[in-house]
């Protein structure tokens, strides 16, 4: 139970499930609480964690969106999500996994070697966390498989970001 | 009255933040109720002033009444100076006679003025057996300088006593020296301790700022006494994994730091003199005999507050380093790291 696959569990009904990991842990509440103030067909929960491996005794529901948070301003931080990354199963990465960064570049190379949509906020800023968590809320939907006609792995070519080129040419 | 005595009155007053006016005034009480009924409290500040200094000639207020109230503004406004800590200490087993204020303050000022014919030695009696002194520093041919003296916070039941200099450090040696004699001690050394808080310099010296000033209902659970997240008002939906690792960071910073709110600091200093330690076997700095000095300053509003703060926050791991939390028990925020 030490590494987390994303289809080992049956799904609840209509629950939409996202697991947020960072160091900050004032941060991943806030950012919580906003998304759990969006209006939302499907019934949210949210689990913070500090790092992987998650506590194996708990009873806990399928994820169906993993999203790691990085703040810039801490190389603890960064070295936590690095770690924890081991311990997601690869087929999580197929669209249920990004990344959301508190600042810029070591995490876009990060992100790049994993795959991952990496999203920028500043976790702080009342508005910009609402967006962002408007922006979290409607992605786990589709991770969860609530919005018809859309799946992870299609949402994942669509967030591809344009500045990839550059990376993909070194 | 003398021009420089009015000039210094005008100086001292205009300090004054006119919101303040009126309690510094009765504090002085140098001018009676009455005498303040004739000013007018409403007009622009440098009329009030004049007013004000006006009334002070015609009452033929002295330099030391001008000093007084120089104390009494510093009085309200302790954290604008930045305070040293000196401890003194007497020789084993002398007697310790009983502590006579007057006498303290009479020998105080015979001690520097036979030192140094031009200076201005004020006092002013405060709560806990202390003693507020304000010295004004001349040389031998020049008269005091008013306007860069320096303050000493005397509590007479302890040893120790706080500084509050401008830059004249020359006559350190000197107020110390008055000090030790004065006060019937052998030695006086300076700590390794300094802040603009007195309040939080004196907790920390007479070991007062582990008491609880609250009622604490000790039934509560730790979770909902923690720092700043609220666990109660939060939503069920959001489920903590890591709920026994955040329990163990709670308590051990509660074990560290206690429950009560910590004294207030700006700064930790450490010196470092160790030798560089480097996983790398070459590198410049790598093979030197002499040690690397490199110094290392942690700056906040309120350091040991953001201390306590850092486990439960994310930042660092719990416990923290035992160099960071010693701070209050061993009064000390300047640190030289050796080698052992």
């Amino acid at each position: 139970m030490s590494v987390l696959r994303p289809l080992d569990k049956l799904p609840g009904l209509n629950t939409a499930t996202i697991l947020l990991v960072g160091t900050d842990d004032v941060l991943l509440q806030q950012l919580a609480g906003s998304m759990l103030k969006e209006d939302c067909a499907s019934e949210l929960k949210v689990h913070l964690a500090k790092s992987l491996p998650l506590p194996s005794n708990v009873n806990r529901p399928r994820i169906d969106l993993i999203v790691f948070v990085v703040n810039l301003h801490s190389q603890h931080s960064l070295r936590n999500v690095e770690e924890s990354l081991h311990h997601v199963d690869a087929s999580f990465f197929l669209g249920k996994e990004s990344h959301c960064s508190v600042h810029r570049n070591t995490v876009v190379k990060l992100a790049h070697t994993y795959r991952s949509p990496l999203l920028f906020c500043d976790l702080e800023v009342e508005g910009f966390r609402t967006t962002m968590a408007q922006r979290l809320v409607r992605m786990l939907q589709i991770c969860a498989g609530h919005v018809p006609g859309v799946s992870a792995l299609n949402l994942l070519s669509l967030l591809r970001s344009t500045e990839n080129p550059s990376l993909e040419d070194l | 009255m003398d021009e420089t005595v009015a000039e210094f009155f005008r100086r001292t007053i205009l300090k004054i933040p006119i919101t303040e006016m009126m309690t510094v005034l009765k504090a002085w009480d140098f001018l009676s109720e009455n005498h303040l009924q004739t000013v007018n409290f409403r007009q622009r500040k440098e009329s009030l002033v004049q007013d004000l200094v006006l009334l002070c000639e015609e009452k033929r207020a002295s330099l030391n009444d001008a000093a007084l109230l120089d104390i009494i503004y510093t009085q309200f406004h302790r954290h604008q100076k930045v305070w040293d800590v000196f401890q003194m200490s007497r020789r084993p087993g002398e007697d310790i006679d009983l502590f006579d204020m007057e006498q303290f303050k009479s020998s105080f000022k015979k001690i520097l003025q036979r030192a140094l014919k031009n200076v201005t030695v004020s006092f002013r009696d405060t709560e806990e057996n202390a003693v507020w002194i304000r010295i004004a520093w001349g040389t031998q041919y020049r008269k005091p300088n008013q306007y860069k003296p320096v303050y000493v916070v005397y509590y007479s039941q302890t040893p120790y006593a706080f500084v509050a200099s401008s830059l004249l450090k020359s006559n350190l040696p000197l107020l110390g020296q008055a000090l030790t004699v004065a006060s019937k001690h052998h030695q006086i050394v300076k700590m390794d301790l300094r802040s603009r808080y007195l309040d939080s310099l004196k907790a920390i010296v007479f070991k007062q700022y582990n008491q609880n000033f609250e009622t604490h209902n000790s039934t509560t659970p730790l979770q909902e006494r923690s720092l700043g997240l609220d666990i109660n008002i939060v939503d069920s939906r959001i489920i903590h994994e890591n709920r026994v690792e955040k329990e163990r960071i709670q308590r051990v910073t509660q074990e560290i730091f206690g429950d009560y709110p910590q004294p207030r600091l700006e700064f930790a200093q450490y010196k470092l003199e160790t030798k560089f330690k480097s996983d790398l076997n070459r590198g410049i700095l790598a093979e030197r005999e002499e040690p690397l000095r490199c110094l290392v300053k942690f700056s906040s509003p309120h350091l040991l507050e953001a201390l306590k703060s850092l486990a439960p926050a994310g930042i660092a791991d719990a416990p923290l380093s035992p160099l960071l939390t010693c701070i209050p028990n061993k009064g000390m925020n300047y640190f030289k790291i050796r080698d052992k």
